[in-house]
């Protein structure tokens, strides 16, 4: 039970931190129909900048982590005003296909400039666990689950309750449609590329937090966040969101409990087994909505 | 006169669409690429024959590639992993069990074929974006299957994949033909060179007849196609199986060119890599053309091999690590990674259609002319 609760906070953990970078795959998603491969070039780059903030110019972590969210933000919207605005209904490969031009570059540059080492983060939380129903849990593992929730909490009210979330959210629904109400399509889609780009440079902090700093493979983590937008549906907020916990939660228990007669390294195949099985059943996710073809 | 006779050679009768060789000028054509792919190993040295051979390679698998997403519009991120059953087929049939090259190639094939039919099922189910994740889904069961499994593959230290290469008492490992002896490479670049060939020839008829027309009927608007009696199920788990055999008949080849191959190469984010190659050269060539496919190989996996080569021995500027031994802002590896990138966004950009549709307007314009514009 203890071994179980454990992995369960574990997984809670590494969820939320799949869960912010789904999210921001899907806002994008949303308004411009894009699945940004390079989402997880936001994640490395955000976390760089958050870790240059810290040791560099030596300011407070919580106010690094804001300027880091800050930057990704400009550099989000740039992207999508420089490059994606351009590309405005081309087929689907072509936008994979740019949006992983895009993650190649970002690639490069980040390694040009932090090279490919290990740089320690400098967080304040370092190793610590904290005793919780008997089991001891990372602190570090506690502040990314309060923090995710407070973005999402944030984000969901911001989709609510403000004139621009529910441009959002109208855009998200009829694009065409949105644009007869004067709604700018394009301040809405540069304004969500912003704000992938502040929740993956938070996703970056939360994930270098967690393992021993920055590092370029960091990027990966957006590999394994696919799984969780596809079975949450790709224009679900709140499916990107139990999607991510779902995956993070079943990697740390198959990690956890995985039968001696199967090779390791099974926890790595788990989440895109689990989207197999669910996209068998529901194709478009757990919340996703169903294209209505037309001939 | 001269516009209508001029008119009349710019329209392109239906009839002609269909032929193999349209005009003599394709089969003039054909001709002298018969007499390049004879005299081409004989002129160049080793260095050079080595990059053909893997342009050749490339090529294979990018005909598979474009018969799937250029003709049946179906995305894919997990070519990589048939490449890989590929490999391990030629290694355990040919290198394991010293099956004659005419048998494990076609096995590759079969094999090949058999795996991506297991895509069929989400392939009716989904498109898309939603297609294009789980084909990366893929490279992660590849992975874990390719590691895992160290009989057939090495475990992580890989295995030896160079299966023989002798048909009808003609070794192309160590050519000899009368008196006249030849290398390893220009034996296997003629071989290479040669199975792109017929699977060129192949994809060619299989993309001018039925088949393709009803291919290209479900990538244009699946829905419609199946209104008018195309069978979706058939076609596109066919389409699938198809470019995974000849995904697996490169993966054959690249082991043989390689010797040695690591499981990591195919799964994960190598694959991924690799993957996303293999769409770079159906892009740049041209989606939707099979000599699109060849030649977009060519550029895609041949560019890089020849920056490296050239690098070794010159001196470029603001390239580091090269022969001229300068400090440049970039090394080989990220020129070549910059390089990738631009040519994908470029193309996308400005020539939607590759280096198929340049070829086209070029045509076009001395076809038209003095009336072009």
């Amino acid at each position: 039970m203890e071994k179980f609760l454990e992995l369960l906070f574990a997984g809670l953990a590494l969820g939320a931190r799949y869960a912010l970078v789904a999210l921001g795959f899907v806002v994008i998603f949303r308004a411009t129909g894009v699945i940004n491969f390079a989402q997880g070039g936001f994640v490395a780059l955000g976390a760089y900048l958050a870790y240059t903030a810290i040791n560099t110019w030596e300011w407070p972590f919580a106010l690094s982590v804001v300027t880091a969210m800050l930057l990704m933000a400009v550099i989000g919207a740039l992207i999508y005003v420089s490059i994606l605005r351009w590309l405005v209904g081309r087929p689907v490969l072509t936008l994979i296909m740019v949006t992983i031009g895009i993650l190649i570059a970002l690639q490069q540059v980040t390694f040009q400039i932090w090279g490919p080492r290990l740089l320690p983060l400098g967080d304040p939380w370092g190793l610590d666990t904290v005793e919780f129903l008997g089991v001891p849990v990372r602190v570090t593992n506690i502040w990314t689950m309060v923090l995710t929730a407070i973005a999402v909490a944030i984000l969901f009210a911001y989709f609510r309750y403000t004139r621009m979330g529910v441009a959002m959210r109208a855009t998200a629904l009829d694009q065409e449609a949105a644009l007869a109400q004067g709604i700018s399509v394009r301040r809405v889609s540069a304004l969500s590329w912003a704000i992938a780009g502040a929740l993956a440079a938070l996703a970056g902090v939360m994930i270098a937090a967690e393992g021993s700093g920055v590092t370029p493979t960091i990027e990966f983590v957006a590999l394994a966040a696919f799984p969780a937008i596809i079975l949450g549906g790709l224009e679900s907020p709140g499916g990107a969101v139990i999607g991510g916990v779902v995956i993070g939660v079943a990697q740390q228990l198959t990690g956890g409990y995985q039968p001696d007669f199967l090779p390791v390294g099974l926890s790595i195949l788990v989440p895109y087994l689990v989207m197999g099985v669910v996209l068998l059943v529901r194709p478009y996710g757990l919340f996703g909505e169903p294209d209505v073809e037309r001939v | 006169m001269i516009a209508t006779r001029r008119n009349r050679a710019l329209a392109v009768r239906e009839r002609d669409r269909l032929r193999l060789f349209p005009s003599a000028w394709h089969k003039t054509l054909l001709v002298a690429l018969v007499i390049v792919f004879i005299a081409t190993p004989l002129q160049l040295d080793d260095s050079w024959l080595e990059v053909l051979a893997r342009c050749g390679v490339a090529a294979i698998g990018a005909i598979g590639l474009n018969l799937l997403t250029g003709y049946t519009g179906q995305a894919s991120l997990g070519h990589a992993a048939f490449l890989g059953v590929g490999t391990y087929t030629a290694a355990w049939f040919g290198v394991q069990q010293e099956l004659p090259f005419v048998v494990w190639l076609p096995l590759c094939a079969v094999l090949g074929g058999l795996a991506g039919a297991v895509i069929g099922p989400f392939a009716l189910r989904l498109r898309g974006n939603y297609l294009a994740i789980v084909t990366l889904g893929l490279l992660y069961v590849a992975q874990y299957v390719f590691v895992n499994w160290d009989s057939l593959t090495g475990g992580s230290s890989g295995t030896r994949t160079a299966a023989p290469v002798e048909i009808l008492g003609l070794d192309f490992d160590d050519l000899q033909i009368g008196a006249e002896s030849f290398t390893r490479r220009q034996g296997l670049v003629w071989l290479i060179w040669a199975v792109v060939f017929v699977v060129a020839i192949l994809a060619k008829n299989i993309v001018r007849t039925r088949p393709g027309r009803a291919m290209q009927a479900v990538r244009d608007r699946d829905v419609a196609a199946e209104v008018i009696g195309v069978s979706l199920a058939r076609y596109k788990i066919s389409a699938f199986a198809l470019a995974s055999a000849l995904a697996a008949v490169a993966g054959g080849l690249y082991g043989v060119v390689n010797r040695q191959v690591s499981p990591d190469a195919f799964g994960g984010v190598e694959g991924l890599l690799l993957s996303i190659q293999y769409v770079a050269m159906i892009i740049v060539g041209g989606l939707g053309t099979i000599g699109g496919s060849i030649v977009g190989a060519v550029v895609v996996s041949g560019l890089p091999q020849v920056i490296t080569r050239i690098s070794t021995n010159t001196d470029l500027p603001f390239v580091q690590g090269d022969a001229g031994g300068s400090s440049g802002i970039l090394d080989v590896f990220v020129l070549n990674q910059f390089l990738f990138g631009f040519l994908i966004v470029a193309f996308l950009l400005f020539e939607p259609r590759g280096l198929a549709g340049v070829w086209l307007r070029i045509r076009r314009y001395f076809q038209g002319w003095p009336f072009s514009y």
